[in-house]
């Protein structure tokens, strides 16, 4: 039988991270996609933290993912509004019209 | 019984922001006297962390906050230079019309978080008091909400910073999984034999830490979020958050990882010997003041990780130094730029200072003494700084890095040159208004002084900084 081991929790993570990075560094279109991907990045982390905390028998990994949930719904949050703020001023919040501050 | 007289400075801060925001709210057009009592608090803070100096390593809550006299340092450090940066901008808040009670409130729970971090003994705690300064730091960067630079800066700075959080905390998990722990002395003890996983999760580290303290080849945020920030949120961009990430860095390093200081010596060395390089080139081209001080920041932070390359306690100690140098440095060179006020308009142009000696020679001779110091020339405090760099790492034999140090001052003395020859033998172009507040005169007459005097005693500091033993 098939048995899904830490490796593989551990290639989910690396994979999702991986996907949440290209969307920050590709993303041309539209900053929201931005947000969506930073969440990501934090929930392959918690990925990996949680099938490290099962498999090594100890809870501060679990905690650990608490934290991190809490802070990640804070960091949107803050990211929602300064995007609102954005687009007040701007009227567009494409990624590639975000260019006042060059040098 | 733990002991809570080390943490009660952090619980007193905690306190005195809920204490402040309820002031905020219940009581109308309490702007000024929220401000006026956040400096207060700080002074308060001060004498507490001051007062903890003496104490010998001591490790509260299960070994995941440690009190010694590098975390006392460095946060008396912080609250001085947090005083400083509130006294001396708070006319531009006003004029900018942007003075509101969320502003001081926003300033201390970003002091918090770095307070907190500074301590930190465990990967949770570092974590949390990382997001704790960060969240508040976001919000700060885009201040000036009806401005699109500030809001622009803002959102550059929250979504490059938190992508940095996520590369920070993806190698957290890594170092967790593999060492089985995320008590910084427990990683210490595991990682004595070469495990991948935790060299993997260690560079993940670095790179996030090089984020927040914007060092090659994880700057490019800086230029434009100090360009597009207000001029005071700018200031504190550039003093505080560099000390407590150049703080957890030292932590890091030197606690949990000392184990593997053949792994990261490299990366620190390169990381130093780009910052160095790209600090001095890329700043030759700029036009914006305050671009201008982003460039040279990262210039000076690669000095700064050069002494912690060197892998040694002196290196350290040269570190610390360095950073207490360049807070005088930046807060002198940021009054200067408070003082170009004309009618409610601050200008931030290189073109601006033209012929400024003409009409406004105090000011002429303070720009002067201050861009000799970032340039490093004797016997400014910006000299002793570099030279107690290159003393500890030219002592571990890392000839190369010291060669390298030393060509990008010279490269990096051409544009704060160019800067001084602007001033003193441009046409004059345009007067500003001479009447400043107390504060500002204060904070440009001591860290200038600080500049000019350090090395008639240079001891004062040099003994402070002997006492931080890391390693």
């Amino acid at each position: 039988m098939f048995e899904v081991g830490l490796g593989h929790y551990l290639t989910l993570g690396a994979i999702i991270f991986t996907i949440g990075l290209v969307g920050i560094f590709l993303n041309r279109k539209n900053v929201i996609v931005l947000l969506m991907s930073i969440e990501l990045i934090l929930l392959a982390v918690n990925i990996n933290l949680v099938a490290f905390s099962i498999f090594i028998n100890d809870l501060a990994g679990q905690i650990f993912t608490l934290f991190i949930l809490t802070v990640a719904a804070a960091e949107a949050a803050i990211g929602l509004a300064i995007i609102v703020v954005y687009f007040r001023n701007s009227g567009t919040i494409r990624v590639e019209e975000i260019e006042n501050l060059k040098g | 019984m733990m002991n809570l007289d080390l943490i009660f400075p952090e619980i007193f801060l905690s306190l005195s922001i809920m204490t402040l925001l309820m002031i905020g709210v219940f009581k109308k057009k309490s702007e000024n006297l929220v401000y006026n009592l956040s400096i207060i608090t700080l002074a308060i803070l001060f004498a507490m962390v001051v007062n903890l100096f003496t104490i010998n390593e001591q490790f509260i809550f299960n070994y995941s906050y440690k009190i010694d006299n590098l975390s006392s340092f460095m946060k008396a450090l912080t609250i001085i230079s947090g005083i400083f940066v509130m006294i001396s901008s708070s006319t531009y808040l006003k004029s900018l019309n942007i003075l509101k009670i969320e502003y001081p409130i926003l300033i201390l729970s970003s002091i918090l978080g770095m307070m907190v971090m500074i301590s930190s003994n465990d990967l949770i705690v570092f974590y949390l008091g990382l997001e704790l300064q960060s969240l508040a730091l976001y919000v700060l960067a885009s201040f000036n909400r009806d401005n699109i630079l500030s809001s622009e800066s803002g959102l550059k700075y929250f979504v490059l910073s938190a992508l940095s959080s996520g590369l920070l905390l993806y190698g957290c998990s890594l170092v967790y999984g593999f060492s089985g722990s995320t008590n910084f002395i427990d990683i210490a003890n595991t990682s004595t034999n070469i495990e991948y996983g935790v060299i993997f999760g260690l560079v993940f580290l670095i790179v996030g830490l090089a984020f927040k303290i914007s060092a090659v080849p994880f700057h490019m945020w800086a230029p434009d979020v100090y360009q597009g920030s207000p001029t005071s949120v700018t200031l504190f961009f550039a003093a505080l958050p560099k000390i407590a990430a150049l703080t957890v860095f030292i932590r890091f390093l030197f606690t949990p990882f000392i184990n593997l200081i053949d792994q990261w010596q490299t990366i620190i060395v390169f990381i130093s010997i780009a910052s160095m390089i790209f600090g001095a080139i890329a700043a030759i081209g700029q036009s914006n003041l305050k671009r201008l001080i982003a460039y040279s920041s990262i210039g000076h932070m690669g000095y700064a990780l050069a002494g912690l390359a060197s892998g040694t306690n002196e290196g350290i100690q040269s570190s610390v130094i360095y950073i207490s140098i360049y807070l005088v440095m930046t807060l002198a060179f940021f009054s200067c730029l408070f003082m170009m006020r004309k009618k409610n308009v601050f200008y931030e142009d290189i073109q601006d200072l033209s012929g400024l000696s003409a009409n406004h020679p105090i000011l002429s001779i303070s720009l002067l003494i201050i861009l000799f110091s970032l340039a490093g020339i004797p016997p400014l405090a910006g000299f002793f700084a570099k030279f107690y760099i290159f003393m500890s790492v030219i002592e571990q034999s890392m000839y190369f890095l010291a060669i390298v140090g030393l060509l990008s001052t010279v490269l990096a003395a051409f544009y704060y040159l160019r800067l001084i020859k602007i001033i003193y033998f441009d046409k004059p172009k345009q007067t500003f208004e001479k009447d400043h507040n107390f504060g500002l005169r204060l904070t440009l007459a001591v860290s200038t002084g600080i500049l000019v005097l350090y090395f008639i005693y240079p001891g004062l500091l040099n003994e402070l900084v002997s006492k931080i033993i890391v390693i």
